[in-house]
């Protein structure tokens, strides 16, 4: 690799030649502020906080678009990239809403942090506010535009993902973000995957807050609360209290749920299990039948919605299954009611969830149970909103001991569940079950390493099963599945039998529902790695690591659900899928009338 | 003075979509051009024009709507059979080019950027139109119109109305 010397404060360095200064910096161990830059995904130079001086240049120079030349001499800490830097930061926060007490993102916030460091202390420049909206209509994304500051992170994420559905508006002072006519996030063709939230460097993106719902739930003697936690919460949930990335809390996890005051607490991952076996035999039965291959996973409700707005030609191909914790709140509605004998208008289920698509997915049609009255999932909190919770509740979560889950009925879960979490995790844990199914055996190989990790953001892979050959892809992010998609239509892909699909990249480690890192951390980790870890390590200490071998579910087929697929299953465990229109007319009339 | 005849609105989209194919799948780069053919057929850039292109360009909606309201020569709504543009440039602004403006706007109903309900009228504000020695000016369509007083606006805009 070409390499160049460059001097950063007085620092001689050898960096690759490729380098821009604000990583050379970061090499040199000199820290430059950014606020608009966010690795890989918004590298644009806009907010000028990334100012410093180059010497020999006639102005400054924005750190993070500018790349190292041989001999370049940089200085980030004169007087003038100082009052610079001071300046645009004031100009910045005169046009922001600073209601700083009263913002979801206080504490957690890199323009306040900046601000902090800064020592700002007043505004000079105090003038016109331009025009903002508050848009809580949706059931996942709130978008306050008086806390935007116009950085373009989430525009630069919408479009990673392939979606776009934010964009900049207008021009000028008068400079927006939003949808198309800046309508409502309901309205707009959006999937709620919510990594426009995970990119906001501010409070101008964030999950609709269902926590007061659940509060109440909690307070409400007469109703039960049920809550279930994905295992995507646990490689993560520790970051809200300072633990390194990466951390494993399940134990503290379940200790925490226990002292807020839940009445049982379960794990999502027997869902999960149970979902493996409901899909892999819809997939065997594809498979013998004739049925329409390749069959899609459904555990992703960005990927669902992604798939009714953009590919609806792929429905038929996705399989009828709930996600898990939908699985797994419509069977504590009714064979854990049933058992309990409790009547299911009295249950309340939390699902814990590191997602916001999901707060949709909870709220659709399709997810109410018109027999018994009620919906499989009555809240679902982000990994953002429990942290929250449990620090509200005075929770000292550092110090707390290690437990489990709630063990009766539904309680345990295997290791193939907990890697559900991770891009390849639905695939993996599928194929442990459907390999010891077709080759009628124990098979004692199960870890498939040709469908984890993130270096590509499509895998394939072929496993041979006895005579069968099962041909699989695994796409994490909705725009790897638009490539995925675009191949199969055009014939230029292979005849894949199962592929599964994220909305997120790196799976729902990193979801939009997951804790906010700042952007000068992401320059160092690659999240979805660190995060997939801790599931991994879960797997490996699982007694048990294929779903058939799931004691529990094996119990629910026996008493309650008969075998998978079966007639009641299907009422309970099984779904359908609308095709969506992408800006119909209709959205600039609702539009007007508000 | 109407100069324009109408098309229906199946004529428009039948030239719109020979336009629109010309540059399908070539994507981003094409946008532009897209755009500026496609308000020279249809007028202006309604949503339904915009997922029209949106679609042929592999973009998004929102994507299309951005570079539309970046650019003031692309207009979402309609212009009118005469299109009124008031300068705002530098020297007819300081010459009371606002107070013209406001007179426009009270007399015609609608605001800048929009078009009256019978399809005659339309306002812009624009920047500069060279002319700044007979400034404060006003263009109805290649008229140009100077050294204006609000109290004149109505008797010029009765010529039009009448035509």
């Amino acid at each position: 690799m070409d390499k160049v010397n460059v001097t950063i404060d007085g620092i001689k360095i050898e960096v690759p030649a490729k380098y821009t200064i604000l990583e050379a910096a970061r090499s040199a161990g000199v820290k430059i502020p950014t606020l608009c830059y966010l690795k890989g995904i918004n590298e644009i130079g806009a907010c000028r906080v990334c100012l410093v001086e180059v010497v020999g240049g006639r102005s400054l120079s924005a750190a993070c678009v500018t790349p190292v030349t041989e001999g370049m001499v940089v200085q980030t800490q004169t007087p003038r990239v100082r009052n610079t830097r001071r300046s645009t930061l004031e100009m910045i926060l005169s046009d922001h809403n600073r209601d700083c007490l009263a913002c979801i993102r206080n504490g957690n916030c890199e323009l306040q942090t900046l601000s902090e460091t800064y020592g700002i202390r007043e505004i000079s420049f105090e003038g016109t506010k331009s025009p903002s909206q508050y848009d809580d209509v949706s059931a996942s994304i709130v978008r306050d535009s008086s806390k935007c500051i116009a950085c373009g992170r989430c525009v630069a994420a919408c479009q990673k993902q392939g979606i776009s559905v934010l964009s900049f508006i207008n021009r000028g002072f008068e400079t927006a973000i939003g949808p198309a006519y800046d309508i409502s996030m309901a309205d707009a063709p959006c999937i709620y995957c919510g990594q426009c939230i995970i990119a906001c460097p501010v409070g101008a993106l964030h999950e609709k807050e269902d926590d007061e719902r659940v509060w109440n739930a909690i307070m409400d003697p007469k109703k039960h609360v049920v809550v279930q936690v994905a295992p995507a919460v646990r490689a993560a949930l520790g970051e809200c209290f300072g633990l390194p990335i990466g951390t494993r809390v399940t134990g503290k996890m379940f200790a925490a749920l226990r002292r807020l005051g839940f009445d049982k607490i379960y794990d999502t991952n027997f869902g999960a299990d149970l979902t493996i076996m409901e899909e892999g035999t819809e997939l065997l039965n594809r498979i013998k039948t004739g049925g329409k291959l390749p069959m899609i996973t459904s555990c992703s409700p960005g990927w669902i919605r992604f798939a009714e707005f953009y590919y609806p030609d792929f429905l038929d191909n996705l399989s009828t299954c709930k996600s898990p914790h939908q699985m797994e709140g419509a069977i504590i509605k009714s064979y854990y009611a049933e058992k309990k004998g409790i009547d299911p208008k009295d249950i309340f289920v939390v699902s814990i969830m590191p997602c916001t698509s999901k707060k949709t997915e909870a709220d659709r049609d399709e997810m109410f149970n018109p027999s018994l009255g009620v919906r499989d999932v009555d809240a679902v909190l982000t990994t953002r909103e429990i942290s929250r919770m449990i620090k509200q509740a005075g929770i000292d979560f550092n110090h707390l001991p290690d437990e489990g889950p709630d063990q009766d009925l539904i309680g345990e879960y295997t290791g193939a569940a907990v890697i559900f979490g991770a891009t390849g995790g639905v695939m993996e844990a599928a194929l442990r079950t459907v390999a010891d199914i077709l080759g009628e055996q124990d098979l004692p190989a199960i870890e498939y390493q040709a469908v984890r990790g993130v270096e590509s953001l499509i895998k394939e892979a072929e496993i041979e099963i006895g005579e069968h050959k099962i041909r699989v892809a695994v796409a994490h992010s909705t725009a790897a599945a638009r490539k995925l998609l675009d191949d199969i239509r055009d014939g230029s892909a292979p005849e894949y039998h199962f592929i599964e699909i994220m909305g997120c990249s790196g799976g729902c480690v990193c979801g939009g529902g997951q804790p906010q890192i700042d952007a000068q951390t992401l320059m160092d980790i690659d999240l979805r790695t660190a995060r997939a870890q801790a599931l991994y390590e879960e797997d490996v200490i699982m007694p048990e690591r294929k779903s058939h071998k799931n004691a529990d579910v094996e119990k629910l087929y026996q008493e309650f659900l008969e075998q998978p697929n079966s007639h009641k299953a299907h009422a309970l465990l099984h779904t359908h899928y609308q095709r969506r229109e992408i800006y119909p007319d209709s959205v600039l009339q609702s539009n007007d009338t508000e | 003075m109407a100069t324009t005849t109408r098309l229906t609105h199946d004529e428009k989209i039948n030239k719109l979509n020979k336009v629109i194919d010309k540059y399908r799948g070539q994507g981003r780069k094409v946008l532009m051009q897209l755009l500026q053919e496609a308000q020279a057929v249809y007028g202006y850039l309604p949503l339904e024009v915009q997922r029209m292109v949106a679609d042929a360009l592999d973009l998004s909606v929102a994507e299309v709507y951005g570079v539309i309201t970046f650019y003031s020569f692309f207009s979402l709504n309609p212009k009118g059979d005469n299109q009124i543009s008031v300068c705002m440039g530098t020297a007819c602004y300081v010459k009371g080019a606002q107070a013209v403006l406001d007179k426009v706007i009270s007399e015609l109903g609608i605001q800048v950027g929009e078009c009256t309900q019978d399809g005659r009228f339309s306002i812009h504000a624009c920047r500069c139109v060279g002319a700044c020695g007979l400034a404060p000016v006003m263009m109805i369509n290649e008229n140009v119109y100077g050294r204006l007083t609000p109290d004149q606006i109505p008797e010029i805009l009765a010529k039009y109305k009448e035509a």
